[in-house]
């Protein structure tokens, strides 16, 4: 299993690697078509006149957009699609103008071979980054196992930093999914999760190994809706720089539509939500709460608003 | 209250919203006085600062009366007179207990944006997109001061707001650009930008014990700013090549430090700026390093290069073989604005610094779109806005 998840981040990874290049790819590319539609022209062997070069700005643009979209989406497969939307138009045009009468076969034919390469690398790209991103709304294949790690520095010795943690009754007041965990005793507890529509997860989980000022490790009981792990660990950063927290979580979502519903609750993107949690988590320990602004009232990623004081009774 | 807003790119409005209200413990609220431009804020009026939302407040250099207190604050009551730093810091964290404060790793909510531009985050700061945490900002008649037992200064009787005010942030971050010079006798400074920070820094450059400081702009009533009242040699860069000047001023030597004052719209001329403006134009940099470009050229050998002009993202044709081979030094940040406001207040006091020289527009709030207007254009000899509340 851990080779299996180690593979899909490995895919992952080279996933956005080659969504980089793609971006810069078009950049470049549709730089030359915007500067340069002449020697483009020229280049792929297409007539050199006004109806060719104003195609040429326009497919230009498109890929400067698809590019750019590309590079600032931290997951971009969307725009990668535009691309594949984009080649296959490019594969298109030059279809037509392999059957014209004015264009320089081979150099078109060239162009073509090059287009349906790189429709290919476009293709391949979009849907390693899609399914990499279905991993986190329940529908890899073989294993459904999510699997997040984050670390976080505190300034706060660590008695501290796991004295917040082990009451579990705290969780939710950095943790922003979570509606409540309820103590009961024995090492048990239960947790309520928000979910999509207003509707709540629950499930209860047992203490599995807890080492005081060191490390905690818990697993939901039977019946659980989302069978889940977790483990936290607090080691003192060097130098007094107060403790390192290492949070490691994996869950199982049930199939069908309350899967789904889960999938949403841990957020498209389970590994920036723990992030998340974890900065509130710091936030709490090193300044008493969790910081607000106008902008993100409750201190979540999801709901920007515009910088201004929120209307009465409108805050959290 | 009324407040100034971004909407939307070039667009600039007045506008009533409602009041500020505490939402967390350690908040006060601030009934504001005076409050000014910043050149920063031309990058987001300009569009140059991504995650900007429509409606947002501007504004990061204010000062005012407190007239509400959170629980968790105690070292405040209703009345005092304070002026805020621009960065918002806790107090807690290592960067803050480190006292760099522009670097306080809790005050940004939306730090996972600021990641995925730049790897790690910084502080929060006031009306300054949604990148630096989404805060309203202080270009209106109250503010909400996040941690409010860690950064407003309580400004004496005495101190009027025209001498207090630039605390905020155009004062300390032109004396951290030259503290970063690492001043030693006989060195020589320049400054690229002329406008309020590099007036500062000019300024500054001369108190930390620089021989000579050399400024470089194109607007002439900036310049002669600079000459009259910093006591700095000038350079028009229109009209002079900067750095064949810079080596026959210094005797071929180069200046000691070289501070970037001038930031992300830099202006210039020649192919090189054309090609920034157009790769700019096209989103391919977000930065134009027209300065910051000249600046490592122009620097001596071993020399310092100070960056206190603010950048956003990434530059293009970075001269990195003249930084490396010549072993020169790069220092920049945002300023620790805590760490210098009480030095600085003093330095105020006796007399040693008289901010108020920069101040060319005094006008009331419902004015900010006009004073943003002259203030971009450089129309009416325009250096410094203050607003009043």
């Amino acid at each position: 299993m851990a080779t299996e998840q180690s593979q899909r981040g490995l895919e992952n990874g080279k996933g956005q690697r080659l969504a980089r290049a793609l971006g810069w790819f078009s950049h470049g590319l549709g730089l030359a078509q915007l500067i340069a539609p002449s020697d483009v022209a020229r280049l792929i062997g297409v007539k050199d006149d006004d109806d060719n070069r104003a195609l040429l700005r326009v497919v230009g643009v498109r890929e400067i957009v698809a590019g750019f979209g590309i590079l600032v989406r931290p997951r971009p497969a969307g725009w990668l699609w535009a691309r594949v939307a984009g080649d296959a138009m490019d594969l298109t045009l030059l279809g037509a103008a392999l059957t014209s009468d004015n264009a320089k076969r081979n150099r078109v034919a060239a162009a073509t071979a090059a287009v349906a390469g790189i429709t290919a690398l476009d293709v391949l790209c979009a849907t390693r980054l899609r399914s990499s991103r279905g991993a986190t709304v329940g529908s890899a294949p073989q294993d459904d196992t999510r699997d997040v790690e984050k670390a976080i520095t505190v300034n706060r010795p660590p008695e501290e930093v796991y004295g917040l943690w082990r009451d579990f009754e705290n969780l939710p007041r950095f943790m922003l999914h979570l509606e409540s965990v309820q103590v009961m005793g024995d090492g048990r507890s239960h947790w309520k999760a928000k979910a999509p529509a207003g509707r709540t997860v629950e499930w209860d989980a047992e203490i599995v190994d807890d080492r005081p000022n060191e490390l905690i490790t818990w697993r939901s009981l039977e019946g659980a809706d989302v069978r889940n792990t977790g483990s936290v660990r607090f080691n003192p950063a060097p130098g007094g720089r107060g403790t390192e927290v290492r949070v490691k979580l994996q869950y199982d979502p049930p199939a069908g539509k309350l899967g789904a519903s889960v999938a949403k609750l841990f957020g498209e993107e389970p590994n920036l939500q723990l992030r998340e949690d974890l900065f509130r988590f710091k936030q709490v320990l090193e300044t008493g709460e969790v910081v607000r602004s106008e902008g993100s009232l409750d201190g979540a990623r999801l709901r920007q608003r515009p910088a201004q004081p929120p209307e009465d009774g409108t805050e959290r | 209250m009324k407040a100034t807003c971004w909407m939307g790119r070039n667009t600039v409005q007045v506008q009533e919203v409602p009041d500020p209200k505490i939402l967390n413990a350690r908040d006060a609220i601030v009934k504001i006085t005076s409050t000014s431009i910043c050149g920063s804020d031309l990058h987001l009026v300009d569009g140059y600062v991504p995650s900007m939302i429509k409606g947002d407040i501007l504004g990061h250099e204010f000062m005012g009366e407190v007239v509400e207190v959170g629980k968790g604050v105690n070292n405040l009551s209703i009345g005092d007179r304070v002026v805020v730093p621009f960065p918002i810091a806790c107090g807690a964290c290592n960067a803050c207990q480190n006292q760099a404060y522009s670097l306080c790793e809790n005050s940004n909510p939306n730090a996972w944006m600021a990641e995925e531009l730049w790897g790690h985050s910084t502080a929060g700061i006031f009306g300054y997109s949604h990148l630096t945490g989404g805060y309203a900002g202080g270009q209106a008649e109250y503010a909400r001061v996040p941690f409010a037992d860690v950064g407003p200064l309580k400004v004496p009787d005495g101190v009027t707001d025209e001498q207090a005010l630039f605390l905020s942030d155009v004062l300390p971050t032109g004396y951290m650009g030259a503290e970063m010079c690492n001043i030693r006798p006989g060195d020589v400074v320049a400054v690229w930008g002329a406008g309020p920070v590099g007036q500062f820094a000019i300024v500054s450059a001369f108190l930390l014990g620089a021989e000579r400081v050399i400024v470089i702009d194109r607007f002439p009533y900036r310049l002669q700013m600079a000459r009259d009242k910093a006591g700095a040699e000038t350079i028009n860069y229109e009209e002079t090549d900067v750095l064949d000047a810079l080596k026959e001023m210094t005797g071929g030597r180069g200046p000691d430090a070289c501070i970037d004052a001038a930031g992300l719209e830099a202006h210039g001329h020649g192919v090189a700026f054309a090609y920034d403006r157009a790769k700019q134009a096209a989103k391919l940099e977000t930065d134009r390093p027209t300065a910051l470009r000249q600046a490592i050229m122009a620097c001596r050998n071993g020399g310092i290069v100070s960056i206190i002009g603010v950048y956003g993202g990434f530059v293009d044709k970075f001269p990195i073989g003249s930084v490396m081979n010549r072993s020169l030094t790069i220092k920049a940040g945002q300023t620790h604005v805590h760490r210098y406001m009480r030095p600085l207040l003093e330095r105020i006091q006796n007399g040693e610094i008289d901010p108020t020289f920069i101040i060319t527009h005094t006008l009331p709030l419902d004015q900010a779109p006009h004073g943003y207007e002259i203030f971009k254009h450089k129309q009416d000899n325009c250096e410094k806005v203050v607003l009043k509340a």
